[in-house]
């Protein structure tokens, strides 16, 4: 490998387990689906204060994900934020209306009402969740682009990345998308759940009705995360060959998970650190470290399947109406000066993860009350 | 009108709209932060419990409106992709570093240190709780350095080479692109505007609350920090806005003379003060630029060189070529109608190149990529049909300019008002027409601050990348109703989001009318 590949390899990982940070932090997002859940306004202060303390860091790690993105492979970045417009201007609306929400639901004068704002909440609860697993799916089931750089030489149609018509939608259709776009749903509910068990106490009947949520919501997501992985390690994709051009291969997947031992053993302690951390609050009422356990797992197994997706020669975007066109980490990249800046900038990333994690501990101290929250003047 | 020029036009609508949006909210982000960084400071250092609640009570409107300033700046960062596609490929080797560090450097700051901010009071120290508050601060003055940067970049791009082989521009030096002069001083410009604009907005709430009869020692402390901070924000902002327009006299002439509405230059160049455009004119022709006009002599001369004595270039002379060079010399170079052809000299040897790849004839990619680098400084005009393409809407331009210096200089003195007044004779506070000035201001210093990046962004059109990349062709692969859809979905949505901001605010700020301030737990 020259310096260029290793700098793409190192930001390709970067981005995965920027990726997985941010499905991770998606439980706000499956805290805000189970509004509903809440049986008194109590116990509904309480999930959208324990949840509105950490909605900023989900926010940022989506907005950082785009820019670092864009930064080290601009080439997806414009295909398919351009392409893909309806699908990912639907993820920004559900994001917006999330942003203000937690500010303004309580908030004298807010014209519309709490339950109005409540409901953007769950809206973006709900569609953020899947269609960000539609978005992440297309790097593994393709998209409908073309690309030919020259078009933009041509001053009366001049855009390099084009679309099918349906520019996205397409996405949100594909049986196999909806089926990531369902699974992440289901988890980020499982990880709001065990956030709340570890985050909330003085509220016995919601902490209880949280571990069976844990429950229930983490089996319907193995359900789904079995029959996901089953499909996608079947699946061919297209692998870069030595001439340059893309082949289909079949278990394309699974040929990497196995090639790339080393993931492929992340991948199997997340998904039993994952399993570990729903079994284990299902089974002991007094357990609350479930969080730990389910967001470590979850952050290795979305990590690895992004590696597989994007390291071995594999078209990480691969093209359903040319598969020429299909983007690869060596195709799509920023140039080797870029990236070696911007891995220069990464060296702080540690620092920055320290920090978070430091706040992160200092709040979360103790577990929020009904008396923290009645005697709180900054309440969402 | 065709298609593509449909598709054009809505997506600059809607960039425009958010960035506008966006604008209304950030620039009291910034201030703020930093008032409220130095009320808790002075709440640290002398424990008055005073100081603590008015802390608390700027940093409840702080907090309002950073939610939706967080909410409408993330459609900003996309929309770089979704909307212009294009750029983001021709350009995000060099764009997406700046955004990038953004995020790891300075949001991720503000999103951590933000809730502290809000719920540490009881769960951090004091010393904690003052320095989460002061990060927040710098984390969103960071977020501004960097967003500049890339912003300065797209005015005066430097720091790059094109490479014909990836048909994109590539960063070969991230020193020129991160220190860029005008990247520099647009930060200094932007943030010391946005310390004015707090600065007015603390002494505009806290005049009605004093003209509301209610918490006057309270307003008063407030309005001796937002006033004297305001005015030492707005001098500077008028120091560095001084730097501006000597920057944009090189680099981006035709904004300048388009902010002028100057047609034929002259030595000695007077400015106009006060003026009504001739909607009628056009470059080349002979009709008077204006219909009316009040100008100040050598103005303009003095603004864009230092010398009354020198030449500043109008359209008409710039189109034919005349320029200034970085030491203010005037010299003759490249006319429009000849940019043109070497655009199109450009675009044919790199089109020249790709053929001559396909073939793996490397002698001839040589000879196309040396004929590219030849005329690639000019790349952007061979998409133009006609040199007067190049010039920027000069009205909308001319006026907001003004609008943006007048206000200005008003703002300037209803700051120094209020500065010596809370400083030197407190009761004057009392006075209903000094409150008033300030009440009024509040508006005032919004719309200002918005005719200062209508001049910075119309003035630089059609240009996303100044010289190489028009915005015609740095567009996304979308039809001209797709983006009108969602510019109108946007255009509910933060209007109705906006109603809810003001709402909000007025509400709090009209219940801290009928409650003492400093006593009180809940607003």
């Amino acid at each position: 490998m020259n310096e260029l590949e290793i700098l793409q390899h190192y930001w390709w990982f970067l981005i995965s387990v920027l990726g997985a940070a941010l499905v991770f932090m998606l439980f706000v997002q499956g805290g805000q689906s189970m509004l509903c859940c809440a049986r008194n306004e109590t116990e509904r202060q309480l999930i959208v204060n324990c949840l509105g303390r950490k909605w900023e860091i989900t926010f940022t790690t989506l907005v950082v994900f785009g820019g670092a993105f864009f930064a080290s492979f601009p080439l997806f970045y414009s295909t398919s934020f351009g392409g893909a417009y309806w699908l990912w201007m639907l993820i920004l609306v559900s994001f917006v209306v999330q942003a203000v929400s937690y500010e303004y639901r309580r908030k004298r004068g807010n014209v519309y009402g709490t339950g109005f704002y409540d409901s953007l909440l769950m809206f973006n609860g709900l569609f953020g969740c899947v269609l960000l697993g539609v978005a992440v799916a297309m790097m593994f089931f393709g998209a409908e682009f073309t690309i030919d750089k020259g078009n933009i030489l041509d001053g009366a149609n001049p855009v390099i990345s084009r679309w099918s018509a349906t520019r996205g939608l397409e996405a949100i259709a594909s049986w196999r998308n909806l089926l990531l776009g369902a699974t992440v749903f289901f988890l980020a509910r499982t990880l709001a759940a065990l956030y709340f068990v570890n985050s909330i106490s003085g509220e016995e009947a919601l902490t209880r009705r949280m571990r069976r949520a844990a429950t229930y919501n983490g089996l319907v997501f193995t359900a789904l995360f079995v029959v996901f992985a089953v499909v996608l390690l079947s699946s061919s994709g297209l692998r870069l060959q030595a001439d340059g051009t893309f082949a289909a291969e079949p278990y394309l997947y699974l040929h990497n998970m196995l090639s790339m031992w080393g993931a492929g053993v992340v991948f199997v302690l997340g998904v039993v650190a994952v399993l570990y951390g729903i079994a284990r609050t299902t089974a002991d009422s007094h357990w609350h470290k479930g969080i730990w356990y389910c967001g470590a797992g979850t952050i290795a197994v979305v990590t690895t399947l992004l590696l597989m997706a994007g390291w071995g020669d594999t078209a990480y975007y691969p093209s359903l109406l040319d598969p020429q066109c299909s983007l690869t980490i060596t195709n799509s990249s920023s140039s080797e000066f870029t990236l070696r800046v911007m891995s220069y900038v990464s060296a702080f990333i540690p620092f920055v993860v320290g920090y978070i994690a430091y706040v992160w501990r200092k709040m979360n101290a103790k577990p929020l009350t009904p008396e923290e929250l009645a005697g709180e003047p900054h309440q969402y | 009108m065709n298609e593509l020029a449909s598709v054009i036009d809505w997506s600059r609508a809607q960039f425009a709209l958010t960035a506008i949006y966006h604008w209304l909210f950030v620039p009291l982000t910034i201030g703020l932060a930093t008032i409220v960084g130095i009320m808790e400071t002075i709440y640290y250092r002398t424990g008055n419990e005073r100081w603590k609640a008015l802390t608390k009570f700027w940093m409840t409107l702080f907090g309002i409106n950073f939610a939706i300033g967080v909410a409408t700046g993330i459609i900003l960062e996309f929309e770089f992709g979704t909307n212009w596609s294009n750029y983001s490929w021709f350009v995000g080797d060099i764009f997406g570093a700046p955004l990038a560090i953004e995020g790891i450097f300075a949001f991720f700051m503000e999103a951590t240190f933000v809730a502290v901010m809000f719920f540490g009071w009881d769960k951090v120290s004091r010393g904690f709780h003052l320095a989460s508050t002061w990060l927040t601060a710098l984390g969103v003055t960071l977020s501004a350095l960097w967003i500049l940067v890339a912003n300065a970049w797209m005015q005066n791009p430097v720091g790059m080479t094109f490479d014909p082989g990836q048909m994109r521009n590539v960063m070969d030096n991230f020193t020129e692109v991160a220190f860029n002069a005008v990247a520099m001083n647009k930060f200094f410009h932007t943030v010391f505007s946005t310390w004015a604009l707090a600065g007015i907005f603390v002494v505009g709430v806290s005049c009605w609350l004093v003209r509301r009869g209610s918490n006057f020692a309270a307003a008063r402390s407030s309005i001796r920090i937002g006033a004297w901070f305001g005015l030492a924000g707005m001098l500077l902002t008028l120091a560095t806005g001084d730097g501006s327009a000597v920057q944009v006299a090189r680099v981006q002439p035709m904004k300048l003379a388009a902010m002028e509405g100057l047609y034929d230059g002259k030595v000695g160049q007077e400015l106009v003060g006060f003026g009504i455009l001739n909607t009628k004119k056009q470059p080349g022709d002979d009709a008077a630029p204006m219909l009316f006009d009040i100008s100040i002599p050598y103005g303009l001369s003095v603004l864009a060189n230092h010398d009354p004595h020198s030449f500043v270039p109008g359209i008409n002379d710039l189109i034919e070529g005349i320029e200034l060079t970085p030491q203010g010399d005037t010299i003759h170079t490249t006319g429009y109608a000849e940019r043109i052809a070497a655009g199109r000299r450009a675009q044919e040897a790199l089109r020249a190149y790709g053929t001559a790849k396909n073939a793996g004839d490397t002698a001839a990619m040589n000879e196309a990529a040396a004929a590219v680098a030849k005329d690639f400084k000019y790349f952007g005009y061979g998409y133009f049909e006609k040199p007067e393409e190049a010039v920027p809407p000069v009205a909308l331009t001319f006026y907001a300019f003004r609008v943006m210096v007048g206000l200005g200089t008003l703002l300037l003195l209803v700051l120094a008002a209020m500065a010596c007044a809370s400083a030197f004779r407190p009761t004057l506070l009392r006075n209903k027409y000094l409150q008033l000035a300030g009440i009024c201001s509040l508006p005032l210093v919004w719309i200002c601050s918005q005719a200062g990046w209508i001049v910075a962004e119309v003035g630089r059109q059609p240009w996303t990348i100044q010289d190489l990349l028009p915005v015609s062709a740095g567009i996304s692969n979308v039809t001209a109703g797709n983006v009108q859809t969602t510019f109108w979905m946007f255009a509910i949505i933060f209007t109705l989001l906006l109603i809810a901001e003001i709402s909000i605010m007025v509400r709090f700020i009209r219940r801290a009318s009928t409650t003492d301030i400093e006593t009180a737990t809940h607003l």
